[in-house]
């Protein structure tokens, strides 16, 4: 069950809110310059909301997968960019929690990123694997006590800004292209050619450029589990969680200002029903259904963490890839919609009820992880998995 | 035939492994050996077709496929008249 009344998670709203009233007023520069939302995340530092995830015992706040989307939300309404890059680092961060706390120096890792509010980032988009994540060409070799890496990384987001990468590979130069591990390299650890330039139609502040990427670090710093382990135990769930609490977030902001625009319009004339209040309650309609989506995945997460099973099971993933399809197709008629009643207004840049960047940053749901390529990965296991009919269970 | 000697078979043709499923222990990790989820499922498809079974939800986890032994235990379960070894 979601816990958001406890006092922990009252404050950890709060802190949050007070990052989005600071990434609102720099949400048109950054997406118009396709910047770093460099104060939205020093806020997120000052607020200390880096390490939010991570266990009280290692100096974090312990929040909960409900608290955290919560959190992806609230930053989705005022700057959909920041909160991508909030996100992306929770995402990375779960990897740790869930994978890494019984290893020293994962553990110890840990510590740095809640103490340091250290910065994660992603690599596993490879040059000729696309975002087929579950595949790695590039492999890592251990040499005693050190590993060293290369990668073309052709997407990871604010590369140049992250503290580190966790970056996926071949578990070793014979290992088949299935046999992943995933490895922390520290800001020092590597270099970064920049082969991409993120010079896209939305989320152009999540900095997003290509690099060639090479690393040299202790072997250690490997995570202890396979690479498959994690991205089927916590990386699928809390990415198409978080992503979608985000998406979510895009898509309650445009809401809001649609149904200001059709209230204004109320107001000037009580008698006449406004032309677009019907369209606000199709809207509201829509935006319930991925909001009841995403709770609903929340909730089956946190029974399924409790076995191991169950995470693995077929049932689960299909449940969470369905999440990923569902909002990120759905956000985009919600904006559609909100664009049709707040009309020209909506398609103006620089209106109190502009929905260009909305729109555009919503574009980017469906690509990110390939729609086509999770549909189909759930038809192959509808083909042995057998979908519960029931209500509950 | 044993089961074994079937999920072997069966895994020949349908596992797409990089390598020689000869060479593979009983115990070999069959997803560090290259099995893909997709090969997985065609080889619970194929599975399904050999022994006549239907492997419930319960069982459709990596942890049942991660091995030729771990396989041919859950056919065992399933299909209780066949030969086992
Ligand atoms: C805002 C944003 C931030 C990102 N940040 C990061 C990051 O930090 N780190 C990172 O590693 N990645 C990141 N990515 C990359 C992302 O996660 C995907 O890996 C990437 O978008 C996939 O790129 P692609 O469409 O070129 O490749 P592909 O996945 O190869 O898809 C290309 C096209 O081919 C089709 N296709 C390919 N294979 C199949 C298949 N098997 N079945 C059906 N259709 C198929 C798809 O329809 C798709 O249109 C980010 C993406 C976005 C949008």
């Amino acid at each position: 069950m979601t816990v958001l009344g406890s006092a922990k998670a009252m404050t950890l709203c709060e802190r949050m809110r007070r990052v989005a009233a600071i990434a609102a007023t720099h949400a048109d520069a950054v997406d118009t310059a396709a910047r770093f939302p460099r104060e939205a995340v020093d806020a997120m530092r000052h607020e200390r909301l880096l390490g939010c995830q991570i266990p009280v015992e290692l100096g974090g706040d312990g929040a909960s997968v409900a608290e955290i989307s919560e959190l992806c939300a609230i930053l989705g309404q005022a700057c959909a960019a920041a909160a991508m890059v909030f996100a992306m680092h929770q995402i990375k961060v779960s990897s740790l929690v869930s994978h890494g706390e019984e290893d020293d120096w994962h553990r110890g890792f840990m510590v740095r990123v809640a103490a340091e509010q250290l910065l994660l980032a992603s690599a596993t988009t490879e040059g000729g694997i696309g975002g087929n994540l579950r595949n790695s060409i590039c492999a890592i070799e251990v040499d005693g006590d050190t590993c060293r890496l290369q990668k073309d990384a052709t997407v990871i987001s604010y590369g140049t800004e992250a503290d580190a990468i966790l970056i996926t590979s071949r578990a070793h130069p014979q290992a088949a292209s299935s046999d992943q591990v995933m490895t922390v390299f520290l800001k020092d650890q590597y270099t970064l050619e920049r082969t991409h330039v993120w010079d896209t139609l939305g989320m152009r502040g999540t900095c997003s450029d290509g690099f060639l990427f090479k690393g040299e670090a202790p072997a250690k710093q490997i995570l202890p589990r396979p690479f498959a382990e994690i991205a089927a135990q916590s990386m699928l769930a809390h990415s198409h969680i978080l992503w979608s609490a985000v998406w979510y977030g895009i898509a309650a902001d445009a809401f809001a200002k649609a149904q200001a625009f059709v209230r204004a319009a109320a107001r000037r004339s009580p008698d006449q029903a406004p032309p677009g209040a019907l369209r606000v309650a199709e809207a509201s309609a829509l935006l319930q259904g991925v909001k009841a989506s995403i709770v609903a995945a929340i909730e089956k997460y946190d029974a399924a963490r409790l076995d191991e099973d169950k995470l693995s099971a077929m049932s689960f993933a299909v449940a969470m890839n369905n999440l990923k399809i569902a909002s990120s197709q759905t956000i985009l008629s919600i904006i559609n919609h909100c664009m049709l009643i707040c009309g020209i207004l909506a398609y103006k840049n620089g209106t109190p009820y502009s929905l260009g960047r909305h729109l555009r940053d919503a574009h980017s749901a469906q690509l990110m992880i390939s729609n086509d390529r999770i549909l189909g990965n759930t038809s192959t296991m509808l083909l042995v998995h057998k979908q519960d009919t029931s209500l509950y269970g | 035939m044993p089961i074994i000697e079937d999920v072997r078979q069966i895994i020949a043709s349908h596992g797409k492994l990089p390598v020689d499923v000869a060479t593979l222990a009983d115990d070999a990790d069959l997803y560090a050996a290259g099995l893909s989820s997709f090969a997985s499922v065609q080889l619970m498809l194929a599975l399904e077709e050999r022994f006549d079974i239907e492997f419930p939800e319960t069982m459709l986890n990596r942890k049942t496929f991660s091995s030729i032994g771990a396989i041919s235990s859950a056919v065992a379960e399933l299909a209780p008249d066949e030969q086992v070894a």
